[in-house]
């Protein structure tokens, strides 16, 4: 659960309750985007956001987000473990 | 060696240990600690230590979250686990943590309802599409993770999810640092600081280990360069006469922290007066538990939990462990009669533990090598 995977918006489902949903290594899931916003700024389609425990915490640019991620994928097991249990992340 | 062989900036890599070397002083011992559990698993994914001139020695800290909860409060979560009509809910990592009857996993196979959640928002979803049901949510983490249970709270109270509570069991990363800081058992001369936790309160509130205790700290990214790179940097500062709080991993961790991030804890929760830790024992203001106007929602006032402090097994180490003073491999059980399948001790259960980490990459007794 440590873990913060990088993922790209793709689009807002709740703008109401900050939900969009995001790419993950090729897992579409939704997120919460609340933490983003701030002084009427907030995470727009295409951003690449860090997402820990469904949740996203921090912006990061595309070289940042492919580099987080080729450090995941290395891990192996772990990283398969995390995508697993994000793809039985349910969102609503 | 792993790791100019299997990283993509080997070059990098191989350049910084050679400035590493020329920065360190040859007649000086030097212990860093990296308080994260995620740099742990770096450093022994790609054998960063080996790159290290042998006097500089990288020790494990307290920060990976599994890891702290003490053996008393995964018996309270089995007992709600237990509760009539109760579902109970957590991250998949802390169902394998033994308490002093068991794992979360074997109350399951007992019959209890337990579910393994990736978000605190799937336990509330549960909860809304069970209402007959109560649902708990085992909450655990640093201010990396207190800030999702928190707007999950916020939107349980706004949408009026009655059976939804949560078992608070947040802990914040400055107390056991000081502790650590404090115990005369240990001596440290900097620390490479946590990537993700900082994310949320800044590097800001780590500034005390510069100015009380005279020692350098460098927020440090996950990547093994990133790591090199901040050795690079404490050392320098150390060689230097500096102590100063340096941000490594800029382009993630904004020096003042989540402003939003750190205004719904604020709003949520409130300070506990004192919470244990695995191995370190009571560190006073170190865990969070929910705030008055969010009483509603807490698990602890809905159940009546043993609430007992149990102690450590006998042969578990895991306080040495996380506190820097044993390497994983010097406890008597490590990799016997503990190991990631059957862990005796917490270090064992998540990749982010030191125990895992050391078990997992094959480091079962080793010597420094001189490189
Ligand atoms: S080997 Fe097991 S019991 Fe020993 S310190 Fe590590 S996790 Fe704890």
């Amino acid at each position: 659960m440590c873990l913060a995977i990088p993922g790209q918006v793709l689009e807002y489902v709740d703008e109401d309750n900050r939900l969009a949903r995001v790419d993950v290594a090729g897992v579409h899931r939704t997120i919460n985007v609340a933490l983003l916003d701030a002084d009427g700024v907030s995470v727009a389609v295409g951003d690449w956001v860090l997402i820990h425990v469904g949740f996203a915490l921090s912006k990061v640019d595309e070289a940042e987000a492919e580099a987080t991620l080729s450090l995941l994928r290395s891990m192996g097991a772990d990283f398969e473990q995390e995508l697993a249990e994000l793809r039985a992340s349910v969102i609503e | 060696m792993r790791f100019v062989d299997e990283f993509r900036d080997a070059e990098l890599g191989r350049r910084l240990a050679i400035e590493i070397r020329a920065a360190a002083d040859p007649d000086r011992h030097v212990k860093l600690m990296e308080v994260c559990g995620g740099h742990t698993h770096s450093i022994y994914k790609y054998g960063l230590d080996d790159l290290l001139p042998s006097n500089v020695e990288l020790v494990h800290g307290p920060g990976c979250p599994v890891c702290v909860i003490p053996m008393g409060r995964v018996d309270d979560a089995i007992a709600m686990a237990h509760e009539p009509g109760v579902i109970f809910t957590c991250f998949g990592d802390m169902m394998r943590v033994p308490g002093s009857d068991g794992t979360l996993m074997d109350a399951k196979a007992e019959g209890a309802d337990i579910r393994m959640v990736y978000s605190p928002l799937d336990a509330l979803r549960i909860a809304k599409a069970e209402p007959d049901r109560q649902v708990v949510f085992f909450a655990i983490g640093f201010e990396t993770t207190a800030p999702s249970t928190a707007l999950t709270l916020k939107r349980a109270k706004a949408e009026g999810v009655a059976n939804f509570s949560c078992f608070c069991n947040h802990v914040t990363i400055v107390p056991p640092l000081r502790a650590l800081l404090d115990s005369p058992d240990l001596r440290l001369d900097g620390f490479v600081g946590p990537g993700h936790v900082s994310t949320v309160v800044g590097a800001r509130p780590l500034e005390f280990i510069a100015a009380d205790y005279g020692k350098p700290v460098v927020v440090s990214g996950f990547e093994p360069t990133d790591i090199l790179q901040s050795v690079l940097m404490l050392l320098t500062q150390l060689r230097d006469g500096r102590c100063e709080v340096e941000n490594q991993y800029r382009r993630v961790v904004p020096y003042d922290g989540n402003l939003r991030a750190l205004e719904v804890m604020a709003e949520v929760f409130a300070l506990r007066p004192h919470f244990e830790w695995r191995g370190l024992g009571f560190i006073s203001h170190s865990g969070l538990r929910l705030g008055d106007a969010y009483a509603d929602f807490d698990a602890e006032l809905r159940y009546a939990v043993p609430g007992l402090r149990v102690a450590d097994p006998k042969a578990c180490q895991c306080g040495e462990v996380l506190k820097g003073v044993i390497k994983p491999w010097e406890c008597k059980v490590f990799g016997t009669a503990c190991t990631p399948e059957r862990p005796i001790g917490t270090c064992m259960v998540s990749s982010e533990g030191a125990c895992a980490a050391y078990y997992n990459y094959g480091r079962f007794a080793r010597e420094k090598q001189l490189v």
